[in-house]
């Protein structure tokens, strides 16, 4: 037998190494070229929209007023960036032109609340317990005017948190800690110049503390100026499994203030009841003064919205549909690599690429990149489109900014891709489709239908939101949680446990474990 | 590069089942070499183990002097065909072997010559899933063809295919290794190799039985026998004998003999006046050479002292 001979002139050494160009290509061509594939993307698309439009188009707002006409949707007012929120408060106040500040002493703060829920209380405050809120408010404030949602800055005594320093509905600021009382007064003082509030406390009216400044930009030259007495609803949350469920009932705080001292100009005092009225739908705001002595009752809450009717329809209700959407796409996903091992096209794939590792980053780079597009199309379309569904079903809609639409588009986009990238190592380890389709749903998706859909307790939902892949949902959060407000911050109502990209950063760290892991796998395996 | 394969002392077992059992040969340019065995020898996975794709647990196997997983371009130093039904059903034919191309850096021209080269025609825009064996095989040495490598391996490129399939078969095996291409094709029927294959590596279980020429296969199977058909037995008997000739009576008027060509037989018995109504030069097919081969093999396994055999 003869020695090998040479060959004829052939390419088989000459070039450089394969560049990773032309594997992407490869890959590319692989993808494009089986239609069920590429109509699976666009079914997550479609189906992400449907889905999405289910919400509000099985709303109905059934609604009449006193003559029979339907009512109109009458949202919460909106604050100086557009947000929901309360503005209900009872307010004793004066013009103020120009600067000026106001100081006040605050003796006491006492409350009543309903700890059985409506039902319990009488109208008015009969049957009700006593005790104040944790986040009731009195103290000074100077705002914009008396129109809900108007821009101002106060200064006041809460039930357990101190005095705060708070302005433009979701400020707050920490000043002196501890609770108010006789023995124990709080002095509070609020001083205009400009467009600039600053807060003081004191406990004695001797030394003063700065608590912090405020800039309410374009704040006109006459405002209101004057005390105030805020008391949001009582809160119980009820976290069972079934979900939680929150209930809430009225109250009522009573301040007493004295050594009223204002500068600037201004007569008078107005009282004014913003915002609804008192508990149970019994006015029950209201003032006495006395010598210089003021007692001001009142209800409500000066605070950004958190629940889901406050805060309307927001961009994470129209994205609901992705929990079907990304069934689909994790099924194309997987398919992209367990369909060649089902077949054995595997073999050719990497006799034409023996670097195995190579291929696997091809596949992952075609399969988010595909995945991104999907995302970020599904969502870009979702979210107007559920949107004017849900404007035309007289359903109130929470604005966005360009900030928080990118966030959850862009975000949504990327959350799409890393879990087709997380199906694709999922299934280059398990080499079969129906465990691999099954392992990255059960990951990704119950935990995520499990955690929203209440079925879950509210601990529960958390920490799967928290410890799954689920967690990345978070990306579609813009709505923050105010630690200022007491309510039910479940993942149920949009609330996740994790910021958005701390959130996201847990379903990219399970994604690089299973990269991982597959990489070691195909290295070991036999293909 | 050398156009060739060296397979060394592999060895790989899954499981407790042994699936080579230290195998050596070697593929060399302008021949095709035909890879034969029983089902289950270890023939896919002598070639698996070529590409890289399944680790021996001992030996080597180099494409061109090199590892396959070494290969800069690998389509371009060795063209394979593992397994023709590989193929994701729903793609086309055609874009089957786009992106293969495309894995090369190869461009969409390349893929219309080797449909060209395959005989595939028009049938290349339609689902590969649609496609019968036969065509898939076409499909599949397309594929093979499509770095225009100086080595091909294809595995049961016969199966499935129709009569008129396995003449172009045949025939462009031949033609590549014309081209100076080294071939090697696995069979695992004999007969599918004559007139295609010019030396041929027989392995059973894990072993190569045979690695030798088509040409000598066949004669050592024949073992040079002639059978003589005379009126006179006895005499012609004593004749050859004496000449150094084993021979053996095998009927009332016929007698095996070897040792001896027809001519000098011939030559013995006319001058001893012997007459003689018949003389046949014995030749055995390839494929009664191959029986006897892996029947052989399977008797020697039994005496597992036999291994200096090989």
């Amino acid at each position: 037998m003869s020695a090998g001979v040479a060959a004829p002139e052939r390419s088989g050494r000459s070039g450089g190494r394969l560049g990773f160009g032309s594997l992407l290509h490869a890959e590319w061509t692989k993808f494009r070229t089986v239609r069920g594939w590429v109509i699976g993307l666009l079914v997550a698309i479609g189906v992400t929209v449907l889905v999405g439009l289910a919400g509000p188009a099985g709303t109905s707002i059934s609604c009449s007023g006193p003559d029979n006409q339907p009512c109109q949707h009458q949202g919460p007012p909106t604050g100086p960036d557009g947000q929901p929120v309360s503005d209900a408060f009872y307010f004793v106040h004066r013009s103020l032109t120009g600067n000026g500040s106001i100081t006040a002493r605050v003796t006491s703060l006492t409350g009543l609340y309903s700890p059985r829920g409506v039902s319990q209380a009488g109208v008015g405050t009969a049957g009700m317990t006593s005790g104040v809120q944790p986040w009731a408010k009195v103290g000074v404030i100077v705002k914009q005017d008396t129109q809900e949602g108007s821009r101002y800055a106060a200064v006041a005594v809460t039930g357990g948190h101190g005095v705060r320093m708070q302005y433009d509905y979701t400020q707050d600021m920490a000043g002196l800690p501890g609770s108010v009382s006789a023995s124990s007064p709080r002095w509070l003082r609020l001083v205009r110049a400009g467009d600039t509030l600053t807060g003081y406390d004191s406990a004695d009216g001797m030394a003063w503390t700065e608590i912090g400044t405020a800039t309410l930009t374009g704040l006109s030259s006459t405002v209101q100026i004057g005390l105030f007495t805020a008391s949001p609803d009582y809160v119980v949350i009820d976290q069972s499994f079934g979900g939680a469920s929150s209930a809430g009932g009225p109250t009522q705080a009573t301040a007493l203030f004295d050594r009223v001292a204002l500068t600037g100009t201004g007569t008078g005092w107005t009282g004014t009841q913003l915002g609804g009225t008192g508990p149970a739908g019994g006015s029950t705001g209201g003032y006495q003064q006395s010598g210089g002595q003021f007692t001001v009752r009142g209800s409500g809450d000066i605070a950004p919205q958190t629940d889901g009717m406050g805060t309307g329809r927001t961009m994470q209700d129209a994205l609901v549909g992705w929990f079907a959407g990304l069934i689909a796409v994790i099924v194309v996903a997987t398919m992209f690599v367990t369909g060649e091992y089902r077949r054995g096209l595997i073999r050719t794939t990497f006799a034409a690429s023996p670097r195995r590792e190579r291929v696997l980053a091809a596949k992952a780079i075609v399969l988010g990149g595909a995945g991104f597009v999907v995302g970020v199309v599904a969502s870009a379309i979702a979210i107007p489109v559920v949107g004017a569904v849900e404007t035309a079903k007289g359903l109130a809609v929470r604005g966005a900014d360009t900030a928080e639409y990118v966030q959850v588009v862009v975000g949504t986009g990327l959350l799409v891709a890393v879990v087709a990238v997380l199906a694709l190592a999922v299934g280059t380890l398990l080499r079969r489709s129906a465990g691999a389709v099954t392992a990255v749903i059960l990951a990704v998706v119950l935990p995520y239908l499990l955690a929203v859909a209440s079925v879950l307790p509210a601990g529960a939902a958390e920490w799967l939101t928290r410890l799954t892949p689920a967690a990345a949902f978070a990306i579609q959060q813009t709505v923050p949680a105010y630690p200022q407000v007491v309510a039910s911050y479940t993942p149920a109502n949009g609330y996740f446990p994790l910021p958005p990209w701390a959130g996201f950063a847990v379903l990219c760290g399970y994604t690089a474990v299973a990269l991982g892991l597959a990489v070691v796998a195909l290295r070991r395996r036999d293909a | 590069m050398d156009a060739t394969i060296e397979v060394s002392g592999l060895r790989k077992r899954f499981g407790s089942a042994v699936a080579l059992d230290g195998l050596s040969f070697t593929v060399t340019p302008g021949q095709v070499t035909g890879f034969v065995g029983p089902n289950g020898a270890g023939k896919s996975t002598t070639m698996r183990v070529i590409l890289g794709l399944d680790a021996p647990d001992a030996g080597t196997a180099l494409v061109g002097g090199q590892p396959y997983r070494s290969l800069r371009h690998p389509l371009r130093c060795l063209g394979s065909l593992l397994d023709a039904g590989a193929l994701q059903p729903s793609r086309s034919a055609r874009n089957h072997l786009l992106w293969l191309a495309h894995s090369q850096g190869l461009g969409a021209r390349r893929v219309d010559e080797v449909i060209e080269q395959a005989g595939l025609g028009s049938a290349v825009r339609r689902k590969a899933g649609g496609f019968s064996l036969g065509m898939r095989q076409r499909l599949g040495v397309a594929a093979a063809l499509l770095g225009d490598p100086p080595i091909l391996m294809l595995d049961e490129p016969f199966n499935g295919m129709d009569p008129e399939g396995i003449v172009w078969m045949r025939g462009f095996l031949r033609s590549l290794a014309g081209q100076r291409r080294a071939v090697l094709v696995s069979s695992h029927l004999m007969s599918e190799l004559q007139d295609t294959a010019d030396h041929l590596v027989v392995i059973g279980r894990g072993r190569v039985i045979a690695d030798t020429g088509v040409a000598d296969l066949i004669a050592a199977a024949s073992g040079d026998r002639i059978t003589l058909r005379t009126g006179a037995r006895t005499p012609a008997m004593t004749v050859l004998a004496r000449a150094g000739a084993t021979v053996a009576a095998t009927g009332p008027d016929t007698v095996t003999v070897s040792g001896l060509t027809g001519e000098r037989i011939s030559a013995l018995l006319a001058e001893a006046g012997v007459p003689v109504t018949e003389l046949v030069a014995h030749r055995a097919s390839l494929e009664e050479a191959y029986m006897e081969l892996t029947r052989d093999a399977v008797d020697f396994r039994a005496a597992p002292a036999e291994e200096a055999q090989r």
